[in-house]
Parts: structure tokens; C-alpha cells; sequence
């Protein structure tokens, strides 16, 4: 059971939370004008690495804001979180 | 014509029998008035529902502010639930609110209160909630929204207890999880 | 046998229970082992594959091999008898090798808490207390969590002293300090089985399993602790290991330090006439001790010392050591192996050899001694207790000293102390205690326990004893696998030791090899060419020790095992005799039978009154949200296929979402309060998920639009109020209310007063008839239905003829016909698509070529030929009437299937590949063992010129 630093609520139990797979991966501008591949890209393709992953979290059971998160997913470390619109912070 | 009926009447009896032995008090606090507010917290509408209320919207996140009989309790950057004795109007606010943006939605009977007072009532709780609620952790003027059991809470520690609001479709599954957890505290 | 004294049992109450049929006793604070072990039972069970006798091996929870069944109070299999406290009335027996579950359910109550701290202290030996003395002192919140009933771990089985005070008692007066403290909290008999990320750690308290049949009902048996802790100090201690040789399984051979401590823990000696076979200083210590109480020491066989081969180097047993032993008159076997345990059933004599003179091939005991002895003690060394920390993602590292694994680092806030590091001394343990507790707070300085210094120590690696043939060297004494055994794996080409396990079992057991699993690894190794630091052990997974499914499930199960959701008029249901359906968590009317009537006709007569009368439902699990803002039109333009920002206020819409993939993710109404104010319903299973849906639009997608979500499903109950003659009916209970066809048209809304409540009633239909939904507050819920039902008129209808209805009408139901592979195209549903819209959520995807392809499974309506056949929901459909070979190509599936009265047959709904295009063909569902045929229908089977919505 992971603990989540909610950028609002705090350290908070993983189960409180949804998972909302990659982050950054905007809705594009505009949809039709995009390729059918494009478009696909958009909608089933993410990143797999193993490592530190920007991803977005959804704090479900608290107060429901979504927040971004950067995890490695090999040792479940969650290095930072920041609000949707800020940018990704550096880390080492 | 049938009276109407809060979410957990049907547990009072039960409530009461657990009560008896000092060590939990377990109660409804029924048909409060709930309004769940949305404003931006920067915003002069936020001021102005602030003033109507006889204190400002609490902005860190967790904590809850209470003015004469009205409590308000902060759920998101942006909203919070105002809570006040039943038969509290809703119309003070939207009236500060105006036609500015931001919401204020009638929720009382959305969520009922489920009092657990008494000496055991944090060790009850800790049956089934992941929260630190110690004391020096989680006193009077804070607030969480977290889970109790399997149900989705928000618990607000206060003089007579922790007030324990639950939406009214699992009042009754939470209030027989909370029998089973104290069995243990009432002999 | 009992000693005349000693031991931490109270000799003045006798404990009666039995064994194997036969009746014994003890005393409080034996165990079932220690109570055998005084009563002169060796042998408490059988090896699980060849049949051998087995005895007790240790003293703790690591123990292999005296795992036995509890008969009374209540069965329970394959618990050690080293950890069964005795109690009055217990029945065990012995087992060979499996348990048996009980047949009838437990009555013992089982629960959780969460618990928080800042310091975790794991173990309770000189370490442990130590660093919860330490860490209290600085004002920390501390738990203390130790396996055993009594604090004090190694203490109490060494005669070792602690500030002038006895072991025992200093643990103990120690711990009553620190339970006097208001934020430390001291669990014994709780063992600490799980340590997961963020300091997460689970343990399991045995709070009255010691009391027997005198358990109180009303207190948990067990308690499972979620421990989140800022800091954790694992003072788990060591095992100590064995070495393999021919007949180390026999009962009679014995762990060193475990005869030491049935001695003066319990006032026990195992046997009379002892061998102390050893590789390390340790041994001493038990073998003096032992003496001290009485056993007679045939002699210490060391492995060290002694003559030593040509130019290889051994070290010599420790001097302080071997010189107390000689001072007692204990004969010192230097360079000696012990080369075999003999006996009928169990020790009775040890043969001895010169290390030397058991050079591979030579056969066992060649040119050796024998000893006529009933124990044989045992010592390998010390392993430390790394399973916590390894779980903890730590990493080991072998040392060569020790010759064992011990932790290195961890990325958590974990810090390891005393034997769980490898220190062996008491006054070692006691320093590295108080220093982790010490750091883990404040970082102040605290006083260290004062111990007598002894020497430390020391031993030579060693394993297994040379022999002509091991397939009776044991390593792993439970799972019956031998030193030939490992052998073989790595012969059949097995090089890691998590595949030799697998293949073996060698670690598999109850115990998961705690005793064993460092001496499997050395075998392998050893037969591989390799070092054992370089080989590695088997991953070290939680549980730590076995934890029982009731345990863990606690009181989630039953009536708690998921939340029962209700709505305000629940009550009336239940006492209505109603029949419930589970939709989701919630329990919603199914059918209401009168006295006779089964589901077929209770439901056909429900259905009749909804079409031909009039008849209410309890709709209140809809979700429902408040969206609010002067955005509000523009961001359900952008998440409904539809037009939502052209509904007039006043009115209502049906609208779909779809998922940007273009499936359809739900459906319901939108209702226009205000300009600035809609309320959406959702399907009962999504109304959470809609919201979160919304909330995550707006917060990460269009944070610029003015409009705010709020949930109010159980603000208010909504009745559905259905059939010809509703509006009769409504306008009775709504005098205020202008109730005619062109008053109140259809797909609008009014406020009004019904039965005297304020309420909101809305002219939609989800069956096709001239249907109300009155929404009120769920206070008020039951008042109204109890004033509709009062009147006599209306016939109370559950999901099923809700069902039936919305099927004749061709209306599908999210997670029923609509499985997150359908368009609305699909549905035949284009129409609820706009054209006009630059975007909504999925548009773009409805142009994908596989959403185009004019072969997708699309929905419509079944009649099968024989009008009495009801198909089954998720009956495949073929195109042929023969099945030709397999693989049969299959055209779809029955979704939704029913009776219908309106109809007077059965009729079904599907997907059907190409669907909109077969209308009219005939297909085939296999149905029980043959091919029934089916017509192709619209999907709309009754009234499908709408021409009763307005009744």
C-alpha cells in the first residue's frame, strides 16, 4: 500500500486514489484534423518505462483533484507531485 | 402522513444500547443542513460568502471552521461544505454568491451524521479507517474526506465526537459496520 | 523431563491436555512442545513423503519439523508446536505433514486496525527493548511488537543478566515502563509478517488463542495491525542453523540454543545424555548451561580445530570457550564431525569421526567413536533474521565472518539491530539497540543497558558432513529434502536456487525454510563451484510466519464483506415482501410476488399494469449531478454526443457519452434547471464514474470553463410513476400541478407540490408509456411512495418488468447490451449524434475505419420462432442450422432476453454482426444441445411509432 503525498491532502493511502496513466498526453487541439494513425497514437498508445514515469493521479476518495506524479516504477518511489498545469519539476 | 425519515432512524434504538456503557456514544445527527459550496478561494465572491458565513472559507486543505452554529469544512481548493443545524436556508449564500461563478448546491440530504463520542471512539474508528487519528494529529478543526470501512466519508472531529457524514444510501451499511466494530468496547 | 525449578512457567497451576489421545500436563507458560518435551514425548510427528519420525527442533517459530494438528476447542491445522501456548482442554495431534481444515465454520471473531507511529520496534529481545526504551525516552509514539507471550526474546532462554537484573525480569520490568507511557504501545504475541513500501507494515496479534475454550466471544481471536510508521527498527534476532548429516531429521537431535532455552525458559531438558555438535563459539554456552542443569555432556564435537590438512588454515574453537567446557569436564572433539545419528525412532547414539578422516568417498564413521547419547544439539552458527528487511527492499550482503547473509541497505526508513545485524553478544545487542531507537527520534544520547562482557563469538562456515551417500542428510526437515535431493536438481542441470527450490520444495513449507534456506544455498552452491555470497538465497516473501484466511479476511466478510447501498424507501420494500437484485453495491426491488406467484407471473402482471394501468418504481440509484456555471451548455455539448446547450429551460433531453474511442460509456437525461444550472442522470452502476469523468475534463483538460459538478444522487428519491393512467393519478396527489398532454408535454419538467412535499417532476419515459419521475428529497422519499402506494391504485414494479419494458422499446442498458465495444451507430442510434458539433468526446474516433466497418455487431431485436422459448442472455448466434466443424463462425450474442405480456411471447435483444442489415433473415442460437431458430427484428418491438408517451 503506497503512501501518495496528495499535493492538497497530504500522505494518503494508495487505495484512496485512482490511477490515470501517463501524464502529459494532451486531448489534441484539434481531432479531426488529425490522421487516422495520429489519432490512434493519441488514444492507445503510452509509455512503459521502467523508471521514473510522469503520470497522473486522481485523489478519488478525498478531494478529487487530479495531480500529477513522478514514480519510479521499479521501486514505487514517488519522487514529486504537482497540480495539473504546473510543469514537470527536474529531478536527478 | 408518515413523518419524513433520516437515513439511519432505524438504528436508534441500537445506537443507544451501545451507548450505555460509557465507553463509545454512538448517535444520527439527522436532517442538518449540508450546502456544498464551489468558488474560486482568490475571488471576491469567496470574500463575500466568507462574511455571509461570519468567517472566512478555510483555505488549508483538511481544516474546518466553525462560526455560531455553522461549521465549514474544507473538501477542494475550491469547495467546501457548509454545515449548519437542520432547517439552515441555503438562500443567505446564493444570495452572497450572486450571479458570480461558483455554486451552491443544497446537499443535506445527500449525507447523513453519525456521531462516535465517547472514550473508545478513535480506537472504533481505527477499525476502519487508514487516517492518523491521534489526538495531536486530527483535534478539533481539522476535516478529511477519506474511507471508513468501504464507505467514502467525511469525518470532523468535534467536542462531542468525531461527526462522521456518510452518504444516506450507506448510512446503514456503515452504521452496522460500526455496531460490529465496537463489539469488543461495549462489555 | 522437568527440572525440580526454573523456568518461566507458573508451577502452581496444572494444565491437562492431550496428545496423540494420550492426557499429559503442564503448566502455564509451556508450550505444547515444552509440555512434550517435559512429559518425554520425542516424537510429535511424521515426514510428509517417507514416513519418518520427526521431533521438536527448535524453540520458536522457525521451528521445521513439530508442526501438528488442534483438535479442541476448534480445529486448526499445521501449527508448530513450538508456538501453541498450552491452555486447559487443548487436544492435539500428531500429523503427517498435512493438516486438516475444520468442516464447520470458525466462531471466533477475527478483526484489523490501522495503527500509526514514529518508531516501529520488531522484536522485543535485549535489541528490541532497547530501542523502544531509547525511542520512547525521546517522546516518540512507539509500538512494540514481539512473537512471543513474554518479552525478553534470547533473554529468556540464557541465564544472562541485565543491569543487575536477571534477563527475564528486566524485559519485563522494562516493558511495564514502557506501557505506562500514553503514546507507546507494546503488542506481544503479535508478529510483524509483512513489510511493504512507505513503511507499511502488517502484523498479526494472537490475542486470545492462548485461552483455549475460556476465549471471551465478544474479544477478536486474532487482529491483523496495518502499521504505517515513520521510522522501523527490525531487532528480529538470528536463527540458529543447522549442519546436514546422515540423520539430522532423527527426534532427539536438537538446535543448541533451543535446548538451552527449553532449560531455563521452561524448566526443561530435552534428554539426559547430550552430543553438542558444533561450528561456532555458541554451542558452548548451551553445552555448559545444559550441564549446569543437570543433562550429562557426552562430549562438544568442533569442527574446528584439531589436525589440520595439508596446508589449509582452520580456525580453532574459542579458547575462552573451549577452556570452560574442559573446566566443567566436557570432553572437546577438536576437527571432529558428527558423521551420524542413530537410533529406532529416535537418538540413541551419535557416531564421531576426525574431520579429516571423512574425506568424501570413505564411509561415514570409519575409524570414528561412538557415543551412547538420547540428544544431539546442533550449531551451524547464527543466521539473521533478514526476512522484514529484505521485504522492505533491502538489499543483502554476505559476510564472510558470520558466514551469513545480513542486511546492507534499504531506500526506506528502516534500521536493523543486534542479531538481526549479526551482533552476538548481549552487551553488543544491547548498545545497537539503544543507538537505533536513539536515532530513529530525537538522536539524544541514551543510556545503554549495562551486561556483563563476554567474548564474541566466533565460528567456522559449515554445512554438511562428508559422506558415501546423503540422501539422509536433511536440509529441509518438513518438505523431506536431502542433501542428495538438492544434489540431483543441480545435476539435472538446475544453476539457480529459485528453480532447485521449485523443483525440489526445499523452502516451500510452513516455515519457508527459515532454518533451512541458507544451508540449501551452500548445497548448491557447493555443487555448482560457486560461493554461496555469489549464489544467493530464494527471495524473502511475506507472510513471514502463515496467517490464517479468517485472519486476514477479519470482519470484511458476510453481511461487511461490500456495502449494501439502499435507498430512503428501502424499508417499504423489505416489508412488501420484495425480491432484490444487485446492481452494483445497491439493492434494488426486483419483482414484488404476491402470495403464489413466481418471477414469470409476478412479472407479466407488473408489466400489464405499467401498459395497461398504472404502476411505480423506485428510481432512486440514478446518479445524479448538479452541473452548474455559465459554461455548463458548452461542456455537455463537449461530453455528449449531442446538443445539450440548445435545451430550453424547462426542458429535459436524453443524451449518450461516449469515450474518446467512440464507445459508448453512458447514457441518461439532462435536465435544464436554469440557463446556468443542468442536472445530468447517470446509469446507476456510473454514477461515480461520470462524475470522476467530468471532474477530469475539467481539471485537466478545459480548466478555463466556468462550471462546477456536484454529486446529489442521494439528495434526492425519485419515483417512477408509469402507465395510461398516471397522469390521473399524479394530478390527484398534485392538485397545483396542470398535468394535460399540452400543459406538461412530454421531455419538461415542473415543480409542484405531490402529497403535500415539494418536488420536481419530470415527463420522461424509459417504457414507452405516458411515465412521471417525481423527485424529491430522499427525507421525503418515503412518504411519497407511501402516499402513491396508499392510494390502491398503482402497482409497485421492480427492475426485471423495468426491464421488459425498455427491451420491447429497443432501449439498451449500459453494461447489459452495451459492453464498451458499441457505438451509438451501432445502438441505432445515429440520431443522438450530432452533425453539427466541431467536437465531442469520441467524435473523431466514429470515423475511424473499424468504427465504420459495415460488419460491427450492431443492435437488434430477436423473436425466436418458438414463441414460448426464452433464450438465454449471452447465447451465441450462427447463420447456419447444421454447426458445421469448429471453428463455427459466430454473428453475435443474445444481450437481453424476456417474456413479454405486451407481446404475448418471448422476444431478446443482440448484437448481431452486420445487424441492421439482416432484418428479416433467420438465425440460430444453440440452446441446450440444439439449433433454435430466430427471426431478425428492429431492435423496437412495441410501439415503435411512439404513440403512447402521451398516454
Amino acid at each position: 500500500m503506497l503512501l501518495i503525498p496528495c499535493p492538497w491532502c497530504g500522505p494518503r493511502e494508495e487505495a484512496e486514489f485512482h490511477y490515470g496513466g501517463q501524464a502529459h498526453v494532451a486531448y489534441p487541439d484539434d481531432p479531426a484534423a488529425l490522421s487516422d494513425e495520429e489519432w490512434a497514437r493519441y488514444l492507445f498508445f503510452r509509455d512503459n518505462p521502467k523508471g521514473v514515469f510522469a503520470e497522473r493521479w486522481s485523489h478519488s476518495a478525498g478531494c478529487r483533484r487530479w495531480f500529477n506524479a513522478l514514480r519510479d516504477t521499479a521501486t514505487n518511489e514517488i519522487h514529486a507531485v504537482y497540480r495539473v498545469g504546473e510543469p514537470r519539476p527536474v529531478t536527478s | 402522513m408518515a413523518e419524513r425519515r433520516s437515513p439511519a432512524a432505524a438504528f436508534a434504538g441500537r445506537f443507544a444500547a451501545a451507548s450505555e456503557g460509557g465507553a463509545l456514544r454512538l448517535a444520527e445527527l439527522p436532517f442538518r443542513t449540508q450546502l456544498n459550496l464551489r468558488v474560486d478561494p482568490a475571488s471576491p465572491a469567496a470574500r463575500d460568502l466568507g462574511d455571509a458565513l461570519g468567517a472566512p472559507l478555510p483555505v488549508e486543505p483538511c481544516t474546518a471552521v466553525t462560526a455560531g452554529d455553522v461549521t465549514v469544512a474544507w473538501l477542494g481548493p475550491d469547495e467546501w461544505l457548509v454545515i449548519a443545524p437542520p432547517g439552515h436556508r441555503p438562500e443567505l449564500l446564493s444570495k452572497a454568491l450572486g450571479d458570480r461563478h461558483g455554486s451552491v448546491v443544497d446537499v443535506s440530504a445527500q449525507r447523513t451524521t453519525l456521531l462516535v463520542g465517547g472514550p473508545r471512539a478513535r480506537d472504533l474508528l481505527a477499525h476502519g479507517c487508514a487516517l492518523d487519528l491521534h489526538p495531536s494529529v486530527f483535534g478539533p478543526g481539522r476535516c478529511a474526506q477519506t474511507t471508513l470501512a468501504r464507505a467514502q466519508v467525511v469525518l470532523l472531529p468535534q467536542a462531542d465526537g468525531v461527526h462522521v457524514l456518510v452518504r444516506s444510501s450507506f448510512a446503514a451499511y456503515l452504521a452496522e459496520w460500526l455496531l460490529d466494530a465496537a463489539t469488543e468496547y461495549l462489555r | 523431563m522437568r527440572r525440580a525449578s526454573g523456568g518461566r512457567i507458573d508451577r502452581s497451576r496444572t494444565l491437562r491436555f492431550t496428545f496423540d489421545g494420550h492426557e499429559y500436563t503442564g503448566h502455564p507458560g509451556d508450550t505444547l512442545a515444552s509440555a512434550l518435551l517435559a512429559a518425554g514425548v520425542r516424537r510429535v510427528a511424521t515426514s510428509v513423503k517417507l514416513g519418518r519420525p520427526r521431533g521438536v527442533f527448535s524453540a520458536g517459530s522457525e521451528e521445521p519439523s513439530a508442526v501438528v494438528q488442534i483438535e479442541a476447542p476448534f480445529p486448526e491445522p499445521m501449527l508448530p508446536a513450538t508456538t501453541v501456548e498450552l491452555y486447559d482442554g487443548l487436544a492435539a495431534s500428531s500429523l503427517p505433514g498435512r493438516g486438516r481444515l475444520a468442516a464447520e465454520p470458525d466462531p471466533a471473531r477475527y478483526d484489523a486496525v490501522h495503527a500509526h507511529c514514529d518508531v516501529l520496534v520488531v522484536g522485543a529481545g535485549p535489541a528490541g527493548l532497547a530501542a523502544a526504551r531509547a525511542a520512547a525516552a525521546g517522546g516518540a509514539r512507539v509500538i512494540l511488537a514481539d512473537e512471543r507471550p513474554e518479552p525478553g526474546g534470547s533473554l529468556l532462554g540464557t541465564g544472562e543478566s541485565v543491569d543487575g537484573l536477571p534477563g527475564a525480569a528486566w524485559a519485563a520490568a522494562t516493558v511495564a515502563e514502557l506501557a505506562e507511557l500514553p503514546d507507546v504501545t507494546v503488542l506481544p504475541r503479535t508478529t510483524v509478517f509483512g513489510y511493504y513500501d512507505d513503511n507499511y507494515l502488517i502484523a498479526v496479534e494472537r490475542r486470545t488463542n492462548h485461552l483455549g475454550a475460556a476465549a471471551p466471544a465478544h474479544v477478536s481471536r486474532e487482529r491483523v495491525w496495518r502499521i504505517r510508521a515513520r521510522r522501523v527498527v527490525l531487532a528480529t534476532g538470528a536463527h540458529e542453523r543447522p549442519i546436514a548429516f546422515a540423520g539430522n531429521d532423527l527426534p532427539g537431535v536438537m538446535l543448541a540454543g533451543a535446548a538451552r532455552a527449553y532449560a531455563h525458559r521452561y524448566g526443561v531438558l530435552p534428554g539426559r545424555r547430550a552430543v553438542v555438535f558444533t561450528a561456532h563459539d555458541s554451542a558452548y554456552a548451551a553445552a555448559l548451561d545444559l550441564a549446569e542443569a543437570g543433562v550429562e555432556v557426552a562430549a562438544v564435537v568442533d569442527v574446528r580445530g584439531g589436525t589440520r590438512d595439508a596446508g589449509g588454515a582452520r580456525p580453532a574453537p574459542g579458547a575462552e570457550w573451549a577452556a570452560r567446557a574442559r573446566a566443567r569436564g566436557i570432553e572437546l572433539l577438536a576437527g571432529h564431525v558428527v558423521t551420524g545419528a542413530h537410533g529406532d525412532g529416535e537418538v540413541s547414539s551419535v557416531t564421531v569421526a576426525a574431520r579429516d578422516d571423512v574425506p568424501g568417498e570413505r564411509p561415514a564413521g570409519a575409524g570414528g567413536r561412538s557415543f551412547e547419547a538420547d540428544l544431539l544439539l546442533v550449531s551451524g552458527g547464527w543466521n539473521p533474521v533478514v526476512h522484514l528487511f529484505s521485504q522492505s527492499g533491502g538489499t543483502l550482503r554476505h559476510d564472510d565472518a558470520l558466514g551469513t547473509l545480513v542486511p546492507d541497505a534499504s531506500r526506506q526508513a528502516v534500521e536493523v539491530a543486534g542479531a538481526a545485524r549479526g551482533v552476538l553478544t548481549l552487551a553488543g545487542c544491547l548498545a545497537d539497540g539503544t543507538g537505533a531507537g536513539a536515532r530513529a527520534t530525537s538522536g539524544a544520547a541514551a543510556r545503554v543497558p549495562e551486561a556483563a562482557a563476554e567474548p564474541e563469538p566466533a565460528g567456522e562456515p559449515y554445512w554438511v558432513v562428508p559422506a558415501a551417500d546423503h540422501s539422509a542428510h536433511f536440509v529441509d526437515l518438513q518438505r523431506d529434502v536431502t542433501v542428495a535431493d538438492l544434489r540431483r536438481a543441480v545435476g539435472a542441470g538446475l544453476r539457480s536456487v529459485e528453480h532447485v527450490k521449485r523443483y525440489t520444495t526445499a523452502g516451500t513449507a510452513h516455515d519457508q525454510g527459515k532454518t533451512s534456506g541458507l544451508l540449501a544455498s551452500a548445497v548448491v552452491a557447493e555443487a555448482l563451484g560457486v560461493p554461496v555470497a555469489e549464489l544467493g538465497v530464494t527471495t524473502f516473501r511475506a507472510p513471514y510466519l502463515p496467517v490464517a484466511f479468517a485472519t486476514l479476511a477479519g470482519r470484511d466478510r458476510g453481511a461487511l464483506h461490500d456495502p449494501v447501498r439502499v435507498t430512503a424507501l428501502h424499508e417499504w420494500h423489505v416489508a412488501a415482501g420484495a425480491l432484490f437484485e444487485n446492481v452494483g453495491q445497491w439493492k434494488r426491488p426486483w419483482y414484488y410476488p404476491r402470495p403464489g406467484e413466481d418471477m414469470e407471473a409476478a412479472v407479466l402482471r407488473e408489466c400489464r399494469a405499467a401498459r395497461e394501468g398504472v404502476a411505480a418504481m423506485d428510481a432512486s440509484t440514478l446518479g445524479k449531478i448538479d452541473v452548474v456555471g455559465a459554461d455548463a451548455g458548452e461542456f455537455l455539448d463537449r461530453l455528449y454526443t449531442n446538443l445539450m446547450s440548445t435545451l430550453k429551460v424547462g426542458a429535459v433531453r436524453y443524451g449518450v457519452m461516449c469515450r474518446p474511442d467512440g464507445m459508448v460509456f453512458d447514457d441518461g437525461t439532462v435536465v435544464r434547471l436554469a440557463d446556468d444550472h443542468f442536472l445530468v442522470t447517470t446509469t446507476t452502476g456510473n454514477a461515480a464514474a461520470v462524475l470522476d469523468w467530468m471532474e477530469e475534463w475539467l481539471q485537466t483538460e478545459w480548466p478555463s470553463l466556468r462550471v462546477h459538478c456536484t454529486s446529489v444522487t442521494e439528495q434526492w428519491a425519485t419515483v417512477a410513476l408509469v402507465g395510461p393512467r398516471s397522469r390521473e393519478v399524479l394530478a390527484g396527489l398534485a392538485p397545483g400541478l396542470a398535468v394535460g398532454a399540452d400543459d406538461f408535454p412530454f421531455m419538461t419538467w415542473r415543480e409542484a407540490e405531490v402529497a403535500g412535499i415539494p418536488a420536481r417532476v419530470c415527463r420522461i419515459s424509459f417504457s414507452g408509456e405516458l411515465a412521471y419521475e417525481i423527485n424529491v428529497t430522499s427525507w421525503d422519499g418515503l412518504r411519497l411512495w407511501t402516499s402513491i402506494m396508499d392510494l390502491g391504485v398503482v402497482t409497485p414494479y421492480g427492475t426485471e418488468t423495468m426491464h421488459v419494458l425498455r427491451a420491447e422499446k429497443g432501449y439498451p442498458i449500459v453494461g447489459q447490451d452495451i459492453d464498451g465495444t458499441v457505438t451509438p451507430q451501432d445502438l441505432g442510434m445515429a440520431w443522438v449524434v450530432s452533425k453539427k458539433k466541431p467536437d465531442f468526446v469520441g467524435k473523431r474516433s466514429h470515423a475511424r475505419a473499424d468504427t465504420a466497418r459495415p460488419d460491427r455487431k450492431q443492435l437488434v431485436g430477436l423473436l425466436p420462432e418458438d414463441p414460448g422459448l426464452l433464450l438465454p442472455e449471452g447465447a451465441h448466434l450462427v447463420a447456419a442450422d447444421v454447426l458445421p466443424e469448429p471453428p463455427v463462425p459466430m454473428l453475435g450474442h443474445v444481450t437481453s432476453s424476456y417474456r413479454s405480456a405486451a407481446l404475448g411471447r418471448t422476444f431478446a435483444l443482440a448484437l448481431v454482426k452486420g445487424g441492421h442489415g439482416r432484418i428479416g433473415e433467420r438465425l440460430y442460437a444453440p440452446v441446450g444441445g440444439t439449433l433454435a431458430p430466430v427471426t431478425v427484428t428492429s431492435h423496437v418491438l412495441y410501439d415503435p411509432e411512439g404513440a403512447r408517451r402521451d398516454g
